[in-house]
């Protein structure tokens, strides 16, 4: 296992990939995708935040807070795992750049300690935010709580089914968790809730997005909050092996834990990019992008432009859009988006449970289903995946789905 | 396109067409109508009409209409589960004289899929003079403002509370037909007062230059519209009128709530003849 220094504001890069994954422009696009589409009440709050976040970044003192909390609060530096048994199995070199381990269990806290940090600095009083899985909400109840904020969460009722244990963990820190009852009540409709609330609540209440998606600048900032994970896993993969991966991959919903590890490798050519997503949520280059939930970027659409409902074993991924700057790597070709089934990632949930006792989130499990789907054009290759989650959110859905499919009970053959 | 069922006021604009009734001292009344909500909607339309409408926001339905309040969320479902598209609700529209303009109000992904030009000659075709893009900021709206006045259609540019005053001016400056005064922070739906944000707002629109300003968002019936119409040229009302819709009532009888706002604006702002 490879030793990280914790990089410090001094060695804290302005973007860890200026010209793959650089600023976008004035207005917010990368390329042709992201922008600000919002109605006319939100834009101030917007150009607020931009401001806010512009100002922020460029101090030393809010990078080093930053540091310092992800650090003694969150657990960072993430450790990098070797696989020794799945990489044997698999016949290449496996790495896990280990973001389940952080507190919280997942990569999402990145992000929500810079934006509560921020929302902090603004003299904002309260957070809201959406949630799929839970992750993220989980994760901005622990900030609220952190900095003594009060807290919203916005859920589809179909996840609060679906993950009722992240609910109560929220409930147990303080937040109150709001389902959302509209269309598909899964994360689509959780974000329209949270961007209906945050109009009326703008003047003390930050909205805290959980991915690289949205108005600008979330696209832009939420991947900033997690290009930690690329610089890190750079250093550590070097460290370990002399070299960088052949190939850099993770699980994509909105995309925040993808443009986090793909910023440390956006400009090194060599190195593969892969998003993994959901067979039933799969967005990336589908023909005409879309403008929806603040930004244009490729959603799942009908011929005349409405959106459509994600399906997903993973709640985490239940959304039928990625981010704009994915939608921009995705045309340019720089990065690769595949989808992968339900049932090849619960057979990576099991495997990566078994071979190396790691029981990882779905979502996560999507990048492992993608490797083992590619086992021979990458064949003596170093793998990096970002293991952007633990499993214990998922034990339980997991457990009754095996139970019904192998007759088994609790695990056990009867 | 279809070039024989054009509208009776063809030559004019939304804007003009308002500004005759601005001018005697009146104010106008603006039902709006979700395109699909019932079989006979089309017949709602020409009803609101007669009943005193100045013009009619048609609301074709979107998945994911983030600026709505409930009721609009729901006529939207209801609207949707009925199979309507962007396309059906101009056809539907298309061939009927109404006699005053009527306004496609929509969110900008169904506008950007059917493709500018040819949402600009399929709504004109059918009598929209005007299009509310409320999720099309200022900032993104030149092509399809471009596109539209091409076919003799206005894009509404929208103001909120918090627009500041730099970008007030530019929203006067830039937007045609009117400018939508969004009377609360806040989404769509019927209120028991309307917030004073929304005089303030109006107040403010007025004097940044000589456009009309219409309030949305809350108006509830007769005494909301009167209140709002104080300090601006008239009023929206779409979430009220629909919740009727979705409860059942008839067409005449959802009119007749349009004739009885329409009544107590004329009592309160009467037209010089
Ligand atoms: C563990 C984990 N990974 C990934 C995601 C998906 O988010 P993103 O695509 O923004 O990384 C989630 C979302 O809930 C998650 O919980």
């Amino acid at each position: 296992m490879a030793v990280t220094e914790q990089p410090t504001s001094d060695t804290f890069p302005e973007a860890a990939s200026p010209t793959h994954m650089g600023l976008p422009d004035a207005a917010g696009f990368f390329g042709e995708f992201g922008g600000r589409f919002v109605g006319e009440p939100l834009i101030g709050a917007c150009q607020e935040l931009e401001e806010a976040f512009l100002d922020a970044w460029a101090d030393p003192e809010f990078r080093n807070e930053f540091i310092d909390v992800l650090r003694d609060y969150g657990g960072r530096p993430s450790p990098l795992t070797e696989c020794e048994n799945l990489s044997q199995d698999l016949g290449l070199r496996l790495l896990l750049k280990r973001e389940d381990l952080n507190h919280t269990g997942s990569h999402k806290i990145n992000n929500v300690i810079g934006q509560a940090l921020l929302a902090k600095r603004m003299g904002k009083t309260r957070l809201i935010a959406e949630t799929g899985a839970g992750q993220h909400g989980v994760a901005t109840a622990t900030a609220a709580a952190l900095l003594d904020m009060s807290c919203v969460v916005y859920m589809g009722e179909v996840d609060m089914e679906r993950q009722a244990l992240n609910v109560f963990r929220m409930r147990l820190m303080g937040a109150e968790v709001i389902p959302a009852m509209s269309g598909s009540r899964t994360l689509k409709d959780a974000v329209n809730e949270a961007m209906r609330a945050w109009v009326s609540e703008v003047t003390d209440t930050h909205y805290c997005l959980g991915s690289v998606m949205g108005p600008h600048p979330y696209p832009w900032m939420v991947r900033t909050f997690h290009e930690i994970i690329g610089i890190e896993a750079r250093q550590q993969v070097e460290a370990l092996t002399g070299g960088l991966p052949d190939v850099a991959v993770a699980c994509v919903g909105g995309g925040s834990n993808a443009a986090g590890l793909f910023a440390g490798f956006a400009d090194d050519e060599t190195v593969r990019l892969i998003g993994a997503e959901p067979a039933g949520g799969a967005a990336a280059g589908r023909g005409v992008p879309a403008i929806v939930h603040g930004m244009k970027s490729y959603f799942m659409q009908d011929e005349v432009g409405q959106i459509l409902e994600a399906e997903s074993i993973s709640a985490g991924l239940d959304y039928p859009g990625l981010g704009p700057e994915h939608s921009h790597l995705a045309l340019n070709k720089r990065a690769e988006y595949y989808p992968v089934t339900d049932e090849q990632v619960l057979d990576s949930f099991q495997l990566l449970s078994r071979r190396e006792g790691i029981i990882p989130a779905l979502e996560s499990a999507h990048a492992l289903a993608w490797v083992v789907q590619e086992i021979e054009q990458l064949a003596g290759k170093t793998v990096l995946i970002n293991l952007s989650g633990r499993g214990d959110k998922d034990v339980r859905q997991v457990q009754e789905i095996l139970d019904a499919q192998n007759g088994t009970v609790n695990g056990a053959a009867q | 396109m279809n070039t024989t069922a054009a509208p009776s006021r063809n030559g004019v604009s939304l804007e003009a067409h308002l500004a005759e009734r601005i001018a005697a001292g009146g104010k106008v009344l603006l039902p709006y109508v979700t395109a699909g909500i019932t079989d006979d909607w089309v017949d709602l339309v020409e009803a609101v009409i007669d009943a005193g409408a100045d013009a009619v926001e048609i609301g074709i339905p979107f998945s994911d209409p983030a600026m709505d309040g409930t009721t609009i969320q729901e006529a939207s479902v209801v609207a949707l589960d009925r199979g309507i598209t962007p396309a059906d609700a101009l056809d539907q529209l298309r061939g009927r004289e109404y006699g005053v303009p009527l306004i496609a109000m929509t969110y900008y992904n169904l506008v950007y899929r059917y493709g500018h030009e040819r949402f600009a000659a399929d709504a004109a075709a059918a009598g929209v003079r005007a299009t509310i893009l409320p999720d099309l900021p200022m900032e993104q709206a030149g092509d399809w403002a471009e596109a539209g006045a091409k076919h003799g259609i206005e894009n509404i540019l929208l103001a909120a509370p918090v627009t500041s005053d730099d970008r007030l001016a530019q929203v006067v400056e830039n937007t045609a037909g009117f400018v939508y005064v969004v009377s609360t922070m806040g989404t769509t739906g019927e209120r028991g007062e309307v917030d004073d944000a929304a005089s303030v707002l109006a107040r403010r629109v007025k004097a940044a230059g000589d456009r009309p300003a219409v309030v949305g968002f809350g108006i509830s019936g007769p005494a909301t519209a009167v209140a709002a119409s104080r300090e601006s040229d008239g009023v929206i009302v779409a979430s009220a009128l629909m919740r009727k819709v979705l409860n059942g009532e008839s067409v005449d009888q959802a009119a007749s709530f349009v004739a009885e706002m329409r009544s107590a604006l004329d009592k309160e702002y009467p037209v010089e003849k």
